[in-house]
Order: structure tokens, then sequence, then C-alpha cells
């Protein structure tokens, strides 16, 4: 132990005077930024499980004050909430099954030079990611088709990204050998046999990057969801959030009509305290799930980031 | 050439070209979904574009509605308040373009540190915020800011200043947006930046040792210019995603931030669904659509001079 330290020493010896100090910016620095991406998130659970109204009146900073789940009583009680979790998770889950089934055959084909017209479609795509309709003809579209207020048109939404098509692509011009399909080929399999028996199970990395992107856009999206859906009972998640924790719709209704929790909203003092206790436990709820599964799909993220870093 | 060979060669080519479509049928067949789906849904709306330049009825339809040339056009950019909803857009974008460097610096900081654990730890913590929604993020900034219970103005009170009311003032409206977008994927946007500084040679580091070079001086002249073209790539891709975020403004936008929230986007939203003049707003939103274009010209103008590397 007292060898590993003089070692330490050593070590910080032999560096300059400048190293020092700039080792010490260093150093500085980055515990500073990774304090402050820590302290909102730490702060949103110490404050969801505080007194509602320690947190009201700024006494919880640090350490939580009080230990309270009031707020999530009331969380849970808002029948919104999960009926709009529940929406959540159908549109990601069927939405992101479509965008696949659109997007990888499409990419694949675009990553064969023998497809005749290639550059030419692959001109069609690119184009929609640089011009488009716009808000109001889009909307206008989708009202022809009456789609407005269906769960359909969620699914629909962003049903390809011409950018993913184009990471997918990269990623089969650079992972699948031509030389592997010639094989095939020789051996009298047909283009589709081909995909779906040789090309499919070597592209486990890239579905699973695709999955991860698309699910993440079906989760995160509200705006889409604004636009279309007016049905309360159709909305996604993101959607009640914003009404509970940007528009300040009183999240508590359910739980007054429900009697259970009506002692800690008794006045309108302590309904203020609780709202404030609530968004925090919402917050943490509606993350929660995120923020547990990251640690198992951030490689999967990185390894996205660098397929379509590469120019193809 | 003898009528003859003309018709032998046109023959040919008709042959040949049968041979490649012969050819490239499965791959048409794979690509056939998403084209349908990008020329439904993205071209569609560009076909109801048009409405920008109609006086748009609904009871006579997109086709039927009358011309009126630039009429819309014109009446938006004699729009009192067309100059500051320019110069609102081109702001944030701006300033969101100019933090591109913290990225980079932190990126070149973590390089810095040799202890795997101290940095793997690091990462994980300030990649964490990117997993959040949108309106996760907007609310948290909201809830943190707030005048009475936030964090921020408890701090603020802590050291003796007065509680501000920031979500409230227009002139820091363009600060929260860009600092909150940098809260969420610092972190995150170093990763491209830390796999191309893995990739510079240790020998050449070394050396550099042995001759003398102060650490300050290793990144300057080794490492900086060995992440140059990344950082070039980057730059380019950044103009392609000016105009995103729009939704972002909507989120933090209130009534007494507009005068700096209120960007083309918002108020194409606000004309168009919000107050039903479809083709004011789609000739609102086209101007926006170009005036993006022209943002991504300039953008990858500049990179071509920085690099011989072009996005197109």
């Amino acid at each position: 132990m007292n060898n590993k330290k003089t070692k330490k020493k050593i070590a910080w010896l032999r560096y300059s005077w400048g190293d020092r100090i700039f080792l010490a910016v260093v150093y500085t620095s980055l515990i500073l930024i990774t304090l402050v991406c820590l302290y909102p998130l730490y702060f949103t659970v110490i404050a969801s499980f505080s007194d509602a109204f320690d947190v009201y009146s700024g006494k919880v900073n640090l350490l939580p004050s009080g230990f309270s789940i009031d707020s999530y009583k009331l969380v849970f009680q808002n029948k919104s909430i999960w009926v709009d979790y529940g929406n959540t998770l159908l549109y990601t889950v069927v939405g992101t099954v479509f965008n696949l089934i659109l997007t990888i055959p499409a990419a694949y084909a675009l990553s064969r030079k023998c497809m005749y017209g290639r550059n030419f479609l692959m001109t069609v795509f690119l184009i929609t990611m640089y011009f488009g309709g716009g808000m109001i003809p889009t909307y206008m579209l989708f009202d022809s088709m009456n789609l407005l207020n269906t769960r359909g048109i969620l699914i629909l939404c962003g049903g390809v990204s011409v950018y993913n098509v184009i990471v997918t692509r990269t990623f089969f011009q650079n992972n699948i050998p031509d030389s592997l399909m010639e094989a095939a080929k020789i051996d009298g399999a047909s283009e589709f046999l081909i995909f779906g028996r040789i090309v499919i199970p070597l592209s486990a990395p890239i579905i699973a990057v695709m999955t991860l992107y698309y699910a993440v856009a079906h989760w995160n999206s509200y705006f889409d969801a604004m636009i279309y859906i007016n049905d309360v009972d159709l909305q996604p998640l993101q959607l009640v959030l914003r009404r509970i924790l940007i528009l300040n719709e009183r999240a508590y209704t359910d739980a007054l009509e429900g009697g259970a929790s009506a002692e800690l909203l008794a006045n309108a003092a302590n309904r203020a305290h609780m709202a404030v206790t609530m968004k925090y436990a919402l917050v943490f709820i509606s993350s929660a799930p995120m923020l547990i599964l990251y640690p198992f799909i951030q490689k999967h993220f990185v390894k996205g980031i660098m397929v379509g870093s590469v120019k193809g | 050439m003898s009528p003859v060979n003309n018709s032998t060669t046109a023959a040919n080519k008709t042959k040949h070209l049968y041979k490649q479509l012969k050819k490239s049928w499965p791959f048409y067949v794979m690509l056939l979904p998403a084209l349908i789906y990008i020329i439904i849904f993205a071209y569609g709306p560009m076909y109801g574009v048009q409405i920008a330049f109609k006086d748009y009825r609904a009871s006579k339809g997109i086709w039927g509605s009358e011309w009126v040339g630039f009429k819309h056009f014109i009446r938006f950019f004699q729009y009192p308040k067309f100059w500051t909803l320019l110069w609102n857009t081109l702001r944030i974008n701006l300033i969101s373009l100019a933090t591109f460097p913290c990225a980079i610096i932190f990126a070149l900081f973590l390089n810095e540190v040799s202890q795997v654990k101290l940095k793997k730890t690091i990462q994980m913590i300030t990649y964490m915020p990117h997993f959040l929604t949108e309106v996760v993020v907007c609310s948290l900034v909201i809830l943190f800011l707030d005048r009475t219970f936030g964090p921020v103005n408890n701090l603020i009170a802590f050291f003796g200043g007065e509680r501000q009311n920031f979500m409230g003032m227009p002139e820091a409206f363009s600060l929260i947006y860009v600092l909150s977008g940098l809260w969420q994927n610092l972190g995150w946007s170093t990763i491209l930046y830390i796999s191309a500084l893995s990739s510079i040679s240790s020998e050449e580091i070394e050396a550099a040792k042995i001759d003398g070079a102060s650490r300050l001086q290793i990144m300057r002249y080794i490492n900086i210019p060995g992440i140059m073209p990344t950082i070039i790539t980057f730059i380019m891709r950044m103009g392609s995603l000016l105009g995103v975020g729009f939704s972002k403004v909507l989120l933090l936008q209130n009534d007494l931030n507009l005068d700096a929230s209120s960007v083309i986007s918002t108020y194409t939203y606000e004309i168009g669904l919000l107050g039903g003049q479809f083709s004011y707003s789609s000739a609102i939103g086209l101007f926006n659509n170009l005036v993006n274009i022209a943002l991504l010209l300039i953008t990858n103008k500049i990179a071509q001079k920085l690099s011989d590397t072009s996005l197109f």
C-alpha cells in the first residue's frame, strides 16, 4: 500500500510545473462537469422522496429532508399516466417493428452496386432529408387519409428515417463481403434467400442499433402526438408529461375523486407544495426505465455512432 | 452511322436494360415498401406545398384553389415581427453551433485521464442526461430555475443574491436553451472524438515526450491535428441539424419570454394549426425550409474551405 503511494508520488514528481498546473485544470474541470451532469438527477430523486413543504421552501438542496412517498402515491393514482404509459409502449413496439421492416431491406437494396438505378433511387431518398413539405401540408395529407386521431398515425409517423437508412447501408457495404454473396449465387441461392439466410444473421449489430434508435425516437416523441391526436385515451406518455410538467395541469384530479389521499390535498397551500414534489416523482418514474436500461444499451448506441460516422 | 447500325445498338441497349432490370428486380422488391412510404409521406406533402402560392379553400381542394403568387410570402415579409422571428431563429442556431468546441475540449481533457476507472465513471455519468426525453429535460429546466423553490435560485439566495424568474426573461432564453442542450448532450457528443483520439499512435506521443514536450504541447500539436478530420466531418453534419429542436423551443416557451422564444417554426405552428391559416403558414414553412437549406450550404462551404472533404 505504502509502496503504491510512493510510486504515485514519484510519478507526480516527474511532471514539470507546467504539466502539474495543466493536469490540475483538467481534473478540476472534469470533476465539475461530472457533478453538474449528476446533480439534477440526484436532486430529482431526493426531492421526490422529501417532504413537500421542505422542497417548496428551498430547504432541500444537498440532502433529502423528511422522508415521504406521498408524491409517488399521488402519481400512481393518476390513471391517465398509466393509460398513456401503456400507449407509449404500444407505439414504441409496433412502430419500431414497422420501422425495421421498412429500413433494413431498403438499406440492403441500396447497398448493392448491381441494382440498376441505385444512384437515382438514393437521390430520391436523400432529397427528403433536406427538403420537405412542412407541417401544414403534412397535416393536410394525414387529414385527407382520415388518419387524424388514430393510433395508426403515431406508428406511421417517421416510418423511414433516411439518416438511419444511410447508416444501415454503410454497415452493409463495410461488413458484408461481396464474395460471400457471389459464392451463394453460384450455389443457386436467390437474392431473397441470400438476404434472409446470409445477410440478416450477419447483421445483428446494426439491427440492434436501429432497434434502439427507432425505439428511443418513439419513446421521446411528443410533437406528432400533440399535433395529430386529440383523444386523451390515445395519447403517449410524453404528452401527459408535457401537460403536467410544462403546462402545470393539475395532476391530482383523480386522487381527489378517489379520496384515498384527500387529506394530502386538503388545502390550497398543501396542493401547491405537493404539485412540485409530484413533478419530481413523475420525472423519476418516467425516466427510470431508460436510465435502468442505459448501462446495458450504451455500448450499442456508441457502436451506432461509429457506424454512422463513416461516410458512405 | 447507318440506320441499320443505329437500330441494332438501340436493340442492344434495350436488351442490356432488360438484363439489368431482370437482375435488379429482387432489390426493387426489397426497396419498394420504403420507397412507397417516402413517396406518400415525404413527397406527398411536397405536392401540397403549392398551397403556399394559392388561397386554399377546403371546398375547392388543393388543386382547385386559386393561384395568388407570392402574396403570402409578401405578407410574411411585411409582418412587423418578421425580423424578430428571423433573428431569433438564427440566434438560437448560431449559439448552438458556437458551443461545438465544448465537446472537443471535454474529449481532449478526458483523454488526459490515465486512471481507467475514473475515466469510465466520468463517461458513464456524463452520458446519462442524453437518455432523458426532451419533455423531461425541459421540465427539469423549468423546475430548477423556478423563482421560489428552484435549486439555482436557492444557490443565488444562499450567496445573498436576488431570486430571479429566469424563464420569464427574454434575454436569458437563448442561453437557457443552449446550456440545457449542452447539459444533455455534452458527454454524449464526445464519443466520436474519444474514438478518434484513441487511434492516434502512442509512438508519436512517446517520441514527443522524450523530446521534452509538455502535455499541453502534445495536446496542441499531436492530439488536435489528429482529430481534425473528425471535427470537420462533425461541423458539416451540424449544418443538417439546423432547424431541429423546434419542439424544444415550444416546450420552453411561455408568455413572458415570447420576445426571444418565438422562432419561425413556432410561428408556423401558431398560425397554421392553432389559427387555421393553411396557405399563409405553408408559405412561412417553405421560407423556413429555404433558410435552413441556405444555412446548410453555407456551413458546407465553410467546411469545404477548411478541408478537402465536403458533404456533397
